[in-house]
C-alpha cells in the first residue's frame, strides 16, 4: 500500500494539534517561566534557591519521563480519564518554563548593573524599576533566544505521542500502522516538522543579526 | 489522596535499574564522541571546504536543527532496514544520536572557529606554520577550549534525550523502565526513580566534562579561567 | 654590502586607496632602519608587503633572496628568514609563553621537544624574561608579552626582523622595556626594519631612518637627520610629534 492523500490529510490534522500544543506548552511555560525567572533575580535567597531547584530537577529530567510521570501521575491522584492533550499539555508546560526562566533570566542580568541603579536613584520602586527600565531592555535581548527554543517546543511535542496523544509523529505512526511505509511516512512527518520550524529557525537568526548589529 | 506509594516493590529491580544506568552512559558516551568528530569535521568544511560542501553541510545542519529526534530515530532505524542492512536498535540509537548531535556540535564549534581572531593566523602564518598546522594548533584547539561550555550542555542534554531511543527498544535506563512498571504495575514509582537517577546522572556527566577539562585543558587547571 | 631587503618602484591599493605610490629603498645586512610618518603614510602597509602579508599590485619586492613580487613565492620559505613583532602581541592564549616559542621550532622546523625547549629557554634568557617560561600570556604584562613575541620570531634564527608599531600599545614605562630589548638586538648585529613612533629611538638605534609621506618615501637620512629635517613635511611631522 501506499501513501494516499486521505494519509497526508490525517498528517496534516496531526501538524495542526502539533501548533497547538506547542501554543499550550509556551504560553504556558511562558507565565511560569516568567515568575521563575523573577524568583531567580529575588532578593530573598530562599526564593532563589527554590527556583534554582526546580529548574535543576526539570532540566535533569528526560522530558520522556517528565512525560510518563505526568500521564501515570495524573491517574494515581485520581483522574484516569482525563483526555491525553492534559498530561501533554502539562508535561510540556513544565518543561519549558525550567528552560525559558534559564534564558530570561541570562536576559534580565545582562541589562547592565548600572541600570537598575539609576533607576534606583530615580527613586522608583522595585516593581517600576524592573517594568519601566529593565523589562524593555531585557525583551530586545529576549526576543531571538526565546524564539529558538519555540523551535524545541514545537520539535519536543512529538513526544506526546508516547501518551497516545495524536499529533504530527503520534498520526506518522498511525499512517505507518496501515500502509507499513516507515521510511516514505517518516520522511513525509519529519518534512512537515520542517515547514513548522524551518521559518522559526530563520526568524530567531535575523532577530539575533539585527540585535548584534545595534549593538556593535 | 487515596494512592498508597510502594516503592518497596521495586526494590528486587535494582540491578537492573543500574543496567540501565550503564547502558544508558554507553549508549551517550559513544554518541557523544563520535557526534564529536563528525561534528567538528562538519564545522571545519563549513569554515573551509569548497562551495558544494559547504552547502551539504549547511542542509545537514538545518534539516536536523529543525526536525525532532524522535522522528530522526526512526528515519535512521527503518532507513537501515529499507536499505537492506539489518542493525541492532542499538546500532540505529547510536547512529541516529551521532547525526543529532553532530549537526548542534557543528553550530557550536562553528561559533568557537569564528570567534578566533584573524590576527591568530596571521601570527601563526608568519612563524612558518603550513595552513594545516596553523588550523590545529592555533584555530581548532583554542575554539573547543573557548566553546567546551557550551558543548558539556550540549552532551547533557544529549545523554537526557537519548531516553527517546527507547522508542525503538533500544536497550538504555527508560526502555529498562518501561520493562519494569509492565512487570510491576507500579508505573508511576518506576518514572520518579527513574527520573531521580537521570537527575543524578546529569551532575554526574557535568562533573566529568569538568574534570576532564582539567585534563585536556592546562590552562584550565592553572588559571582556572576560561580564554 | 649586499642588501637583505630591496623595494623598487612599489604600489599598492587597497580597492580605489592608494597606500603606496612607488616606494623604494634597499636595507643593507646588519641595517637598522626605522621607517616614520604620520598614520596612512603607508609605513605599515610597506612593513606588510615585505612579509607578503599583502601582495603588492606593481614593482618588485627582494627579501633575503626571495622574490616577493612572484606569485610563485613560496611563503613558508620566505618567513623562516623574516621575523616580525606585531603591535597587538598576537601571542596563542591557550599555550604557555614556553609553548608559543616552541610551536614554529616543531613544526616547521622539525625541532624535538627538548632541543625546542632548551632554545625558547635561551631566547626568553635575552629578553629577560626566563623565569616567565611556563606562565600563560595573559599572567604578563604587556611589555612582557611583546618580549615574548619578540623571543618567539627570534626562535626561528631568522635574518631580518620586523617590528610593527611594537610599542603603541604600551605604557610609557613598559615602553622601555621593550626597546632595550629591541636595541640589544640591534647591537648583536641583527638585520631590522622597524616601524615606530619613537622618534628618540629612532635617533639613538636606527642606522637609516626613512620618512614616509603620502605612500611615498619623502626623505631618507641618518638618526641625525631628525635633527635637522630638510623637507617641510617631516619638519611639520616632528613638530606635531613633540
Amino acid at each position: 500500500m501506499s501513501l494516499t492523500p486521505v494519509h497526508i490529510e490525517f498528517i496534516a490534522t496531526g501538524a495542526l494539534w502539533t501548533v497547538g500544543l506547542s501554543a499550550i506548552a509556551f504560553v504556558g511555560g511562558s507565565i511560569l517561566g516568567f515568575a521563575l525567572a523573577l524568583a531567580r533575580i529575588s532578593p530573598v535567597p530562599f526564593v532563589r534557591r527554590c527556583a534554582g531547584t526546580y529548574i535543576q530537577i526539570v532540566q535533569g529530567t528526560p522530558l520522556l519521563v517528565t512525560l510518563f510521570l505526568f500521564y501515570f501521575g495524573l491517574a494515581v491522584v485520581g483522574f484516569d480519564s482525563l483526555p491525553a492533550i492534559v498530561a501533554a499539555g502539562l508535561g510540556l508546560v513544565i518543561y519549558s518554563s525550567a528552560f525559558l526562566a534559564e534564558i530570561w533570566r541570562g536576559c534580565l542580568e545582562s541589562v547592565p548593573k548600572t541600570q537598575w541603579e539609576a533607576a534606583e536613584c530615580l527613586a522608583l520602586t522595585r516593581w517600576q524599576r524592573m517594568v519601566r527600565v529593565i523589562l524593555p531592555q531585557a525583551m530586545r535581548i529576549a526576543t531571538a533566544p526565546t524564539v529558538g527554543f519555540l523551535v524545541q517546543i514545537v520539535k519536543n511535542t512529538s513526544l506526546a505521542s508516547v501518551v497516545g496523544f495524536v499529533e504530527l509523529a503520534q498520526a506518522g505512526k498511525l499512517v505507518n500502522n496501515t500502509i507499513f511505509e516507515p521510511f516514505t511516512v517518516f520522511i513525509v512527518v519529519a518534512a512537515f516538522y520542517f515547514v513548522i520550524c524551518y521559518p522559526l529557525s530563520a526568524w530567531s537568526r535575523s532577530l539575533e543579526r539585527k540585535l548584534n548589529a545595534g549593538r556593535r | 489522596m487515596t494512592y498508597q506509594f510502594d516503592f518497596s516493590a521495586l526494590l528486587p529491580y535494582w540491578p537492573l535499574f543500574l543496567e540501565g544506568v550503564w547502558l544508558t552512559l554507553k549508549l551517550s558516551a559513544l554518541a557523544t564522541i563520535f557526534g564529536f568528530v563528525v561534528g567538528t569535521l562538519c564545522a571545519v568544511a563549513r569554515a573551509e571546504g569548497p562551495r558544494w560542501l559547504k552547502t551539504v553541510v549547511a542542509i545537514y545542519v538545518e534539516m536536523i536543527r529543525n526536525t525532532p529526534l524522535l522522528v530522526q530515530i526512526f528515519l535512521v532505524y527503518f532507513g537501515f532496514a529499507s536499505l537492506g542492512l539489518k542493525v541492532t536498535a542499538n546500532t540505529a540509537a547510536v547512529a541516529a544520536l551521532v547525526v543529532n548531535v553532530g549537526a548542534y556540535t557543528c553550530e557550536i564549534v562553528r561559533a568557537g572557529l569564528e570567534s578566533i581572531h584573524k590576527s591568530q593566523l596571521e601570527a601563526a602564518e608568519c612563524l612558518g606554520l603550513t595552513r594545516t598546522q596553523t588550523y590545529w594548533h592555533v584555530i581548532v584547539r583554542p575554539a573547543i577550549e573557548r566553546v567546551y561550555p557550551a558543548l558539556t550542555s550540549q552532551y547533557v542534554l544529549l545523554m537526557l534525550a537519548s531516553s527517546i531511543t527507547s522508542q525503538i527498544s533500544a536497550e538504555e535506563l527508560t526502555a529498562v523502565a518501561n520493562r519494569i512498571q509492565s512487570d510491576t504495575f507500579r508505573s508511576f514509582e518506576t518514572y520518579i526513580v527513574t527520573g531521580v537517577l537521570y537527575i543524578i546522572l546529569s551532575f554526574v556527566v557535568r562533573l566529568a566534562f569538568t574534570l576532564f577539562a582539567l585534563v585536556i585543558f592546562p590552562r584550565r587547571r592553572k588559571l582556572g579561567t576560561a580564554i | 654590502m649586499p642588501a637583505v631587503v630591496s623595494l623598487s618602484n612599489v604600489h599598492k591599493s587597497f580597492g580605489a586607496l592608494q597606500v603606496l605610490k612607488g616606494v623604494s629603498f634597499d636595507v643593507a645586512a646588519g641595517e637598522v632602519v626605522a621607517v616614520i610618518g604620520a598614520s596612512g603614510s603607508g609605513k605599515s602597509t610597506a612593513l606588510r608587503c615585505i612579509n607578503a602579508l599583502e601582495t603588492i599590485d606593481s614593482g618588485e619586492i627582494v627579501v633575503c633572496g626571495h622574490k616577493v613580487h612572484d606569485p610563485e613565492l613560496d611563503r613558508r620559505a620566505l618567513r623562516r628568514d623574516v621575523g616580525i613583532v606585531f603591535q597587538s602581541y598576537n601571542l596563542f592564549p591557550h599555550l604557555t609563553v614556553a609553548q608559543n616559542i616552541m610551536l614554529a621550532p616543531t613544526c616547521v622546523k622539525d625541532m624535538g621537544k627538548a632541543e625546542a625547549r632548551r632554545l625558547a629557554e635561551e631566547v626568553l634568557a635575552k629578553v629577560g624574561l626566563a623565569e616567565k617560561a611556563d606562565n600563560y600570556p595573559e599572567q604578563l604584562s604587556g611589555g612582557q608579552q611583546q618580549r615574548v613575541a619578540i623571543a618567539r620570531s627570534l626562535a626561528m634564527q631568522p635574518k631580518l626582523m620586523l617590528f610593527d608599531e611594537v610599542t603603541s600599545a604600551l605604557d610609557p614605562q613598559l615602553t622601555g622595556e621593550v626597546l632595550r630589548v629591541m636595541e640589544d638586538l640591534a647591537r648583536g648585529g641583527m638585520s631590522m626594519i622597524l616601524v615606530t613612533h619613537e622618534m628618540a629611538f629612532a635617533r639613538k638605534v636606527a642606522s637609516k631612518v626613512i620618512f614616509m609621506h603620502q605612500g611615498k618615501v619623502w626623505e631618507t637620512g641618518p638618526g641625525a637627520m631628525l635633527a635637522n629635517p630638510q623637507t617641510k613635511e617631516l619638519a611639520e611631522f616632528l613638530s606635531n610629534d613633540l
